[in-house]
């Protein structure tokens, strides 16, 4: 890349569809991966379908690598078939008529290339994925890591300037999901350009990208790597989504600690953060869930500051723990191990009580990071 | 009841058909020259309805646009016009006096009432709208994801639809081209108003089956039992299209 | 055993295209005997009469009020199977004696009466595009000549006309009858068609008549029979004698038809 000249991914516009509205503006450097976390209906696909060329902006512009995608004021648009973006689609999408082959050599065809020269690419590309074993076969007789891994080398034979992918582990049982991450984030690493991958499991996105765009409503409501927005969730969502405990609240009293009063009921005391807060002050506190100690009987001579009654109201299988959802004052998510569960004998409607140390809870300024 | 009147005139035709001069008289030359026009007539008129009818049919499913709904009426009209309507609305357009036909003769000295290409002609305004409403309900429910991926990666419009659309709707359009050779084989009423009733030049075999009632019943049904088997072969063809319940064109 | 078989079937569907072509059973007249004819009476007529044989039904209905007449009409070949078919009617004209012939050995007549001739002549489109003036015109290459089929009175006729001029035509049409020929020369589709002299009087300024000197033109007589099995025997016979009338015979030669 030429110094001084204009690299990487620059969005800033708007795209319309139907009554949806989507506004965003953020820069992917090349070579960066940028996480894209969102709940259903936030505009995660719209955002990548206007990046792709299959929709278009109504306001505002894409760059890429310095060149125009798309400036609805200039009435400038390049359709996807003109855009050097490649694209995974959640269900990958893969042309079912044709052999794995064929479908990896698609982007070459499309670009002129003689079927044997396509071929002998796309044979390159498969070679480098583990593919080529299947190379002749259709889709339908691949598992879903294996169709997986022949959408991303489909795109990638399109040798792209720019690579999107949307949930690209959605559709994976749990232990392909595992195999295909680590595969993946190889690739992503090689690959040269801005990359944008679309998830909504925080550890994918953590795993994967170097940073997060947070996108809620039509709009971005929150950037930064995944550590930063796993310690501070601006919303409930992002909260959820990384599994902390979020609470909005007011300050009761500031010192070393504070002590804040939860708009939800209860109080909690929290270790003051880098950002000073005072009495009065509007506040987030937050707390994960594997800070917060389960407890059969009411625990004595306990240091934690922080123990309130709870009962079970719902129970939730994760990979190596279980998290357990609490009634109380405030409510809670506490991941417990499987052992312990049952050691606890927990049941739906079974009384606990909680506890957290105030230095694992942490309390920051409302409206931060946002 | 409904179930029997259909049945029984085909089961007449069966019980009364002339087995045991079946042979003579379906190898009668003027009857196998019937039979090969007709042929021949079909297989052009599918391939011109394949050729005008699939990007008719991608126009109707894909464009949006204010008249495209009076294009599909159009497109309909053929199918629930009575042929003879048909046929005579051709030689007004094409024939000799015809709107265009005038035009065309004038410059080339050339018509198409009473040629070869004039049956072609009437067969493939009757036949072509089987064709074009199949493939059309085939693209637009076809997978608009994958013409998607497709331009993705690079290819144009043309692509998409030549090795996209067309080839994940083949088996629709396979079935539409029976249909629609089927429909050719077995038209009548355009044929005759447009084309004239010649042997070997215009005279197809439902033509023939006509001439021959007056002549030669038992040829007549003979011949009729050709179309017949025919149309059988259609239908085991398309089995699993039609036969199967809800399985709609 | 096998013949009679294909007979009634042939018959079925004679009749099934017979019912579509609108000809309808007349309401049971049979028997009575009256002085006053009432009931209705079918005739089937070839097609070349369509025109004279609406005024003679005009006429007929004039003198018998009571009586209602259906006209149906065809080529008297495919009349001739309709009525061996069972088609229920009560008169037959037919265009050539061959078709009547058939009526009559199959037992569905008695006997018969000429009652018109007809000669042939060439009709071409107004402008005569293909400049014909002469049965020997009609063979010239290129020249475009709709026929009736040979099977059809007005096609075996026309063929003795082109025997008679020594001529071979290759028609691009050999169409179901007289009316349909004509029809093909209207449109100006073709150049040239072979119809009856009466045809290219009954189209009026539609068609341009090119007479065919008698030494090749031929000549078809028109018979005319109350059928056996008619439903209305009585208003049956009064037509047929009617046609046969001074009166019917003068409408007849008004039309152009020739004496018997």
């Amino acid at each position: 890349m030429t110094a001084g000249s204009p690299s990487g991914l620059r969005f800033a516009g708007e795209v319309r569809r139907g009554g949806f509205r989507l506004q965003a503006d953020f820069t992917v450097a090349d070579g960066e991966v940028v996480g894209v976390l969102g709940p259903n209906g936030a505009g995660k696909t719209t955002l990548l379908r206007a990046l792709a060329g299959l929709s278009a902006l109504t306001s505002g512009s894409i760059r890429l690598g310095g060149r125009l995608l798309d400036d609805a004021a200039a009435g400038l648009f390049l359709p996807a078939e003109q855009r050097p973006v490649g694209l995974v689609f959640q269900n990958y999408r893969l042309f079912p008529h044709l052999t794995v082959r064929d479908n990896v050599a698609f982007a070459g065809r499309a670009r002129g290339q003689s079927r044997r020269h396509a071929r002998t690419a796309a044979d390159r590309w498969l070679a480098r994925l583990g593919l080529t074993e299947l190379a002749g076969r259709k889709p339908a007789q691949l598992s879903g890591g294996q169709a997986q891994r022949v959408a991303l080398a489909r795109a990638l034979a399109a040798e792209p300037s720019l690579l999107l992918l949307d949930e690209p582990m959605a559709a994976l049982d749990a232990r392909t999901r595992l195999q295909v991450r680590a595969e993946l984030a190889e690739h992503l690493t090689g690959f040269a350009g801005p990359a944008l991958l679309v998830t909504h499991d925080p550890l994918e996105a953590m795993v994967l990208t170097g940073r997060l765009l947070v996108i809620e409503d039509g709009r971005v409501v929150q950037q930064g790597t995944p550590a930063e927005v796993a310690r501070r969730p601006a919303t409930q969502y992002v909260a959820r989504l990384v599994g902390l405990n979020r609470y909005p609240g007011r300050v009761l009293a500031a010192g070393p600690s504070c002590t804040v009063e939860l708009d939800g009921g209860g109080t909690l005391v929290a270790l003051a953060g880098e950002q000073p807060v005072r009495a009065g002050q509007r506040v987030l506190v937050a707390v994960s869930p594997a800070a917060i100690l389960l407890h059969a009987e009411q625990p004595a001579g306990l240091s934690a500051r922080n123990v309130w009654p709870a009962v079970v109201r719902g129970l939730e299988l994760l990979a190596d723990r279980v998290r357990v959802r609490l009634d109380g004052r405030p409510p809670a998510l506490v991941d417990i191990t499987p052992a312990a569960l049952a050691e606890l004998r927990l049941g739906e409607g079974s009384p606990v009580w909680l506890s957290a140390k105030a230095t694992e809870v942490s309390c920051y300024p409302e409206g931060e990071g946002e | 009841m409904g179930f029997g009147f259909l049945l029984l005139p085909l089961l007449a035709l069966l019980v009364r058909a002339p087995w045991r001069g079946l042979h003579r008289l379906l190898s009668d030359s003027a009857g196998l020259t019937a039979l090969r026009l007709s042929l021949e007539c079909a297989t052009a008129a599918t391939a011109l309805s394949v050729l005008f009818g699939v990007p008719l049919a991608w126009v109707l499913a894909r464009v949006r646009l204010p008249g495209i709904g009076l294009l599909r009426a159009v497109v309909t009209l053929p199918l629930v016009l009575p042929p003879v309507v048909g046929g005579l609305a051709l030689l007004l357009a094409l024939g000799r006096n015809g709107v265009f036909g005038r035009w065309l003769y004038s410059a080339t000295g050339y018509s198409l009432p009473f040629t070869t290409a004039g049956v072609i002609v009437a067969e493939t305004f009757v036949a072509m709208p089987f064709l074009v409403l199949t493939v059309e309900g085939a693209i637009r429910s076809a997978d608009r994801d994958l013409e998607e991926a497709a331009a993705t990666l690079g290819a144009s419009r043309g692509m998409v639809f030549g090795r996209i659309t067309l080839p994940l709707v083949s088996p629709s359009l396979l079935a539409g081209s029976v249909l629609c050779w089927a429909r050719a084989l077995g038209e009548f009423g355009a044929t005759i108003t447009f084309a004239g009733n010649f042997p070997a030049t215009t005279q197809t075999m439902p033509l023939a089956v006509y001439n021959r009632l007056e002549v030669d019943p038992e040829q007549a049904v003979a011949l009729s039992l050709v179309l017949l088997a025919v149309a059988v072969a259609v239908l085991v063809a398309l089995r699993d299209r039609w036969l199967r319940p809800g399985g709609g064109l | 055993m096998s013949l009679t078989r294909t007979g009634v079937l042939a018959g079925t569907l004679i009749v099934l295209l017979a019912g579509c072509g609108g000809s309808r059973s007349s309401q049971a007249g049979a028997g009575s005997s009256g002085t006053s004819l009432h009931g209705s009476v079918t005739v089937l007529a070839a097609a070349s009469l369509t025109e004279v044989f609406g005024t003679l039904a005009e006429r007929f209905r004039a003198a018998h009020p009571g009586v209602t007449v259906k006209l149906s009409f065809g080529a008297s070949s495919a009349l001739a199977q309709q009525i061996q078919a069972g088609a229920p009617a009560d008169v037959f004209a037919s265009a050539a004696a061959k078709n009547m012939q058939q009526v009559i050995s199959a037992g569905g007549a008695t006997g018969s009466s000429n009652f018109a001739a007809n000669v042939m002549e060439i009709a071409v489109p107004p402008g005569n595009p293909a400049g014909i003036a002469g049965v020997a015109d009609l063979a010239r290459k290129g020249v475009k000549v709709a026929l009736c089929q040979a099977q059809v009175p007005c096609g075996a006729t026309a063929q003795e006309v082109f025997s008679h001029a020594g001529v071979t035509v290759r028609p691009v049409t050999e169409e179901a009858d007289v009316k349909s020929t004509l029809t093909k020369v209207e449109t100006g589709e073709v150049d040239a068609g072979v119809v009856y002299v009466t045809d290219v009087r009954s189209a009026g300024g539609k068609v341009k008549g090119i007479a065919i000197p008698d030494a090749q033109n031929a000549r078809t007589e028109y018979p005319i029979a109350a059928l056996s099995k008619a439903p209305n025997p009585a208003a049956a016979a009064a037509f047929v004698a009617f046609v046969l009338s001074a009166d019917g015979q003068s409408v007849l030669s008004a039309d152009g038809f020739e004496k018997p």
